[in-house]
């Protein structure tokens, strides 16, 4: 993952301070769909809490003259039904037969899901197998079956049913806390907190907790919704008893006086569609404003070009004097940022490299290196913009080209080698296949001569057992294997130009060794261009002829690499280059004398003893 | 001669194997080792070295199936979880990763002044502790009421050495703590904990896969390789002329930032290894 | 690979073994009412007693369960209190209407689901805001409502499909395929809203993974990247919320066939159960249970074949 996008590092002392806790809160308040969604829904309640008030009539008190009364009439607002009853009373009375549902389902559902949750996901394996196996139990059981089937025990009683569908909702809301639990647990803080010493009980609480409480305020919402959407559907069938008033029950009267009276129909539909729908928006409300919104959707293809590349790189090339196999003539790359304005990552980079040369682009975190890599080979994210600049590749220009056209050019001339060897391997896959399909992708050869080429390539980049290797997923391989295995696919075709992301940052030290010399043998070998983008400076002295240093998405210097070691011309560069520790570093001074320094420690002791 | 601060004897470590029938996996074959009081000890591995367990180990994050681990002459292999809650004032730790070692929910003021305020502290007491703490480790007063989120790589692992002083202890395991920062914090946090190891005497057991870091800040240095020690020594010693083929492996297998040494360091490791194929092929 | 299945069976036999327990010790406690609905109003206590010892419901609930599973293991699962009628047999003449109910609304809700969280996904844009805007109407309108609003435009209004019965296919395909569509349309609507949702969100995520970046950079086609590789890696937790929606549309059939008036088990077992018929309701959930253990253990086979490192050896 590390090689994915790092936003540029903002100067994080100069924020302000109040971005804290009451985030979340103040983004709700500001949503207008969580405030117009969470309005209705107090406004319903009232309505129904308030119904003795509001209404004449008893939900249940029919009389001959009210018979499918017209609304207005004296005393029933919105009329009466086919039985003489007030429909307003009726609506009233289902808003609380549909909060009770709601506050029964969802409160049972929550109690058993998030403690046994809390208890599966915290403590060890054998308490999380009992409940595991408990939850998968409940979740076998077909819930609405089971709801009729117990009618004969719940005797219609529609509180008795939402308990047990209560139940029914908590394996849902176990998993989610389990996860999330399991998932805490694993964090170094948690772990941090056990070293300093803190109680299970309170890192349970502290620590958890705070991280289960946003999804648990979300899932209450849609647990909400659904128990009043069950509640409905059963009263519908006519299942619990006549005397509880419910939207279900109303919509099926008013459903078989449709022609006649469609009004019957429509109120009850109204407000049970209404508060569903309010508690799943105010949900998703909720979702956005505690986990920061869904991930957005964005077309595969990715970042394009912003400007006609075309005509820019018609001037560039016009006044440029660079040469060679890549050139890179005033890259700016750009994304985004929260106000909807872009910010620059990469700012008019200029790059150059001859067929046979290594370049290593150096820098630290957020240099925009990376990007810089990224540009070249077309994969940017989606979000990023090229907002000017011009790329080619042996004199053709690469920014404004279709996918199509790019994708033969990424196939055959360029080929890039990744910083995580196994999170590049689809582990869906075995190596061999996702090979023969790059190599079949790339040329016109068949099936079999593909497979033939993967596996010579396998053993050219040192693997010992290359068809094992060949016939293994992505897991059943080591991490040095494993960027063996990329190295491959990226020399399958014989590219022109090699751009290696971090190549060995994953690996241990000694395999990098390993890996570097392969690489330097396959350029020697194929007469590639290699453009190596590192942090190490030792990677860049074995490896690199020159070297260009990026720091804030410029490049500061660049030279040959021997020139750069001995004669840095830029404050930049001498900064980084002190920060190497060399051999020359060794620790000179002895072991801290304890006591003398205890005495007088800058840090007075306040603990009480 | 005194006794050493901690005294690690023949350690083993198994992990459950994945399944039910699955045999125990074991990570740690038997390893000793000693750290002196104010002293840095470096402890040096590739990846499977078992270098990490050890500091788990040592914090009871890790259950040791054999062996035994001894603090300031105490028995603290398998110590109940109530005795290891008081072993906290001693034994701290700073991880290597400073964006997942901090509960982004939590402002810093509160991460750092928990541990006290669950021995006991007063509120103010607590306070006045967080604001010394902070400045010891270079950050400024008002980083109290901010979300870990709004401080880069270095500074988080700033707090992360904060709330390591918190309780004064004796000995801090430290888990690759610079490894995820860029050259120039590394150089700085390096100096940090430097300069506080001389002004409170505290002792280290460093956890690093790069020598050159090892060097920077061990006085002494074991080298691991796959659950056992390779050897001990003086870290000038260890890390200019190892004793072990593999120490030297490993010496020569990391590149040095000069393009001429590196090109005879390189001749070198491959001369070395032309002679012995199957040492650094391992993997 | 054999054992594995086996071991997966015989967990679920004892899965069954426990839910039809647990049903059947909820039941217990109603079988004074079924002797006094069978007696009808006439009934004294005495007579109520005589009629439980009759039937064998005085006998201690745990000796009637094991009664009950001893025959249910030979394949007798008893007769229907109220008309005699042979509890397999019923069921299995009324299963085909269910499962052709639920599995033609499960197969169109995967096929359906994939094709718009796939295309949501890899598109973006204004057709990833179409299809986030269809799943929120399927997660914001309760199923009843949307049922009675199909029935009312396409069988009402529109006249294209009869409103309720049921043809069996054997008789006349063509009416078989009309006489469930709307059924099986009401029952589809929630769980394409699930679960397009499900794969859309797993799509995004495989397609910012670093394997999706690689395999663009050696010029493997998109359509390949989408459909071969990043669906087949977002497959598996799609199919486990396939498996919840099938037990969900379960008994979503039950509400959907008394709406339409399908001849399915759904109608069966509740008839059954607002008369207390303790073997048909036994039967039922006994069924019930077997669908979904087959189902479950069937999901899993496909998530091993998907998931290499999943997978059994």
């Amino acid at each position: 993952m590390s090689s994915s996008v790092k936003a540029p590092e903002p100067n994080t002392l100069e924020t302000p301070a109040d971005t804290g806790r009451k985030s979340a809160l103040h983004t709700l308040m500001r949503d207008p769909q969580a405030v117009i969604s969470a309005g209705i829904l107090i406004v319903i309640v009232l309505l129904g809490l308030l119904a003795p008030l509001l209404t004449e009539h008893g939900p249940n008190h029919s009389s001959l003259d009210a018979v499918n009364a017209a609304p207005g009439t004296e005393g029933y607002l919105l009329g009466g039904d086919k039985s003489g009853r007030d429909i307003f009373a009726r609506l009233l009375n289902s808003v609380n037969t549909s909060v009770v549902s709601a506050l029964i389902g969802a409160s049972i559902a929550l109690a058993i899901g998030v403690t046994f949750g809390l208890v599966g996901g915290y403590f060890g394996r054998r308490v999380r197998g009992l409940t595991e196996w408990v939850f998968s139990l409940i979740m076998t059981f077909p819930g609405l079956l089971l709801l009729i089937v117990l009618l004969p025990v719940t005797d219609g009683d529609y509180r008795a049913t939402m308990m047990i569908f209560g139940v029914l909702l908590s394996p849902g809301i176990y998993r989610l806390v389990r996860n999330l639990v399991v998932g805490v647990s694993k964090e170094l803080y948690v772990d941090a907190a056990r070293v300093s010493g803190l109680p299970d009980r309170r890192i349970l609480s502290r620590h958890v907790l705070s991280v289960v409480r946003g999804p648990i305020v979300i899932a209450a919402a849609f647990l909400s919704g659904s128990s009043i959407a069950v509640q409905s559907g059963l009263a519908f069938l006519g299942i619990g008893s006549n005397e509880v008033a419910s939207f279900g029950a109303m919509i099926a009267d008013g459903f078989t006086n449709l022609y006649e009276e469609p009004l019957q129909f429509v109120w009850p539909s109204l407000f049970l569609g209404v508060m569903t729908a309010s508690l799943v928006l105010l949900g998703n409300a909720l979702r956005d404003a505690l986990e920061g919104g869904r991930p957005k959707a964005s077309d595969v293809v990715g970042a394009r070009s912003r400007p006609a590349p075309a005509a820019g790189a018609a001037n560039t090339a016009a006044t440029s004097t660079a040469s060679g196999l890549l050139v890179v003539e005033d890259l700016t790359i750009a994304y985004p940022a929260p106000s909807g304005e872009l910010t620059e990552v990469v700012s008019g980079v200029n790059l150059s490299l001859e067929a046979g040369e290594t370049l290593g682009l150096v820098g630290e975190s957020g240099s925009g290196k990376t990007q810089t890599a990224f540009a070249t080979l077309g994969v940017l994210p989606p979000e990023a913009t090229i907002t000017r600049g011009s790329i080619r590749l042996d004199g053709r220009e690469l920014l404004g080209l279709a996918e199509t056209e790019l994708r033969k050019v990424r196939g055959t001339s360029i080929a890039y080698v990744p910083q995580e060897p196994m999170s590049n391997l689809d582990p869906s896959f075995t190596v061999g296949s996702q090979l023969v399909e790059g190599v079949r992708a790339a040329t016109t050869l068949s099936r079999s001569e593909a497979r033939e080429r993967v596996l010579a390539l396998l053993q050219r980049v040192g693997i010992p057992d290359p068809r094992r290797t060949f016939d293994s997923y992505p897991h059943q391989i080591s991490g040095g294997m494993a960027q063996r295995v990329l190295i491959a696919g990226a020399v399958a075709s014989r590219p022109l130009l090699l751009i290696a992301d971090e190549p060995t940052t994953a690996l241990d030290v000694t395999v990098q060794a390993e890996i570097l010399d392969l690489l330097r043998d396959l350029q020697k070998d194929l007469n590639m261009a290699v453009l190596l983008v590192t942090h190490n400076f030792g990677v860049v002295a074995d490896s690199c002829d020159r070297v260009a240093v990026m720091r804030q998405g410029e490049i500061v210097e660049t030279g040959s690499t021997e020139e750069l070691f001995s004669r840095p011309s830029h404050s930049y560069t001498r900064m980084l280059l002190d920060s190497i520790l060399d051999d020359g570093a060794v620790r000179t001074d002895g072991p801290a004398d304890a006591v003398a320094s205890d005495s007088s420690s800058a840090v007075p002791d306040t603990e009480a003893s | 001669m005194t006794t050493p601060l901690l005294d690690v004897t023949d350690l083993r470590v198994s992990y459950p194997g994945r399944g039910l029938r699955a045999r125990p996996h074991e990570v740690l074959h038997g390893v000793s080792l000693h750290v002196r009081e104010g002293e840095t000890l470096g402890l040096v591995g590739e990846s499977g070295s078992g270098k990490t367990t050890i500091g788990r180990a040592v914090l009871g994050l890790a259950k040791p199936s054999g062996g035994r681990v001894l603090f300031q002459d105490q028995d603290i292999t398998h110590v109940p979880p109530k005795a290891r809650r008081s072993l906290a004032r001693d034994i701290q730790v700073v991880f290597q990763d400073p964006y997942t070692s901090l509960n982004p929910s939590l402002t810093i003021g509160d991460i750092l002044s928990e541990p006290l305020v669950v021995r006991g502290a007063s509120g103010s007491d607590a306070r006045t502790r967080v604001r010394e703490l902070l400045d010891h480790v270079g950050l400024p007063a008002n980083a109290s009421a901010r979300l870990p989120r709004e401080f880069s790589g270095g500074q988080r692992q700033r707090v992360a050495i904060a709330r390591a002083l918190a309780p004064k202890p004796r000995l801090i395991v430290c888990d690759e703590p610079v490894s995820a920062l860029d050259l120039s914090t590394q150089t700085r946090v390096l100096d940090l904990f430097i300069d506080i190891q001389r002004r409170t005497g505290v002792s280290y057991l460093f956890v690093s896969h790069d020598l050159s870091v090892i060097r920077h800040i061990s006085h002494r240095v074991t080298v691991l390789y796959r659950g056992d020690v390779v050897e001990t020594g003086p870290a000038d010693r260890i890390t200019s002329a190892p004793e072990h083929a593999y120490t030297q492996a490993l010496l020569l297998a990391a590149p040095v930032a000069d393009p001429i040494r590196q090109r005879e360091r390189r001749s070198e490791r491959l001369r070395l290894a032309s002679l012995e194929p199957c040492e650094t092929k391992a993997n | 690979m054999i054992t594995y299945v086996l071991r997966r069976l015989g967990t679920g036999l004892v899965l069954a073994v426990l839910v039809t327990l647990i049903t059947f010790l909820l039941l217990g406690t109603s079988f004074d009412d079924v002797a006094g609905t069978l007696l009808g109003s006439g009934a004294t206590p005495e007579s109520i007693q005589a009629q439980k010892a009759h039937m064998g419901l005085d006998r201690p609930v745990l000796t009637q369960y094991a009664d009950w599973l001893s025959h249910a293991v030979r394949g007798d699962l008893g007769a229907s209190y109220f008309t005699a009628e042979p509890v397999r047999s019923a069921i299995t003449a009324r299963l085909g209407v269910t499962l052709s109910v639920v599995l033609a609304a499960l197969l169109f809700t995967a096929v359906i689901s994939v094709a718009l969280g796939v295309l949501a996904a890899s598109r973006g844009g204004a057709v990833d805001r179409v299809a986030q805007g269809a799943s929120l109407i399927g997660f914001l309108v309760p199923n009843l409502l949307i049922a009675i609003a199909l029935v009312y435009l396409l069988a009402i209004k529109l006249k294209w499909l009869p409103a309720t019965g049921y043809t069996p296919f054997a008789e006349d395909p063509g009416s078989w395929a009309t006489s469930i569509a709307i059924p099986v349309a009401a029952l589809m609507v929630p769980g394409i809203a699930n679960l397009s949702a499900q794969i859309r969100g797993a799509m995004i995520g495989e397609l910012r993974k670093d394997y999706v970046r690689t395999l663009r950079t050696r010029g493997v086609p998109t359509r390949s990247i989408v459909l071969r590789h990043a669906l087949r890696n977002a497959a598996g937790p799609a199919l486990t919320v396939l498996s919840l929606e099938f037990v969900q549309m379960l008994g979503g059939a039950l509400i959907i066939e008394k709406v339409f008036a399908l001849p399915g088990f759904g109608s069966y077992a509740f008839d059954a159960s607002l008369q207390g018929d303790v073997p048909i309701i036994m039967g039922i959930t006994l069924f019930g249970v077997l669908l979904v253990v087959c189902v479950n253990l069937a999901v899993d086979l496909v998530n091993g074949w998907l998931n290499p490192k999943a997978r059994i050896h």
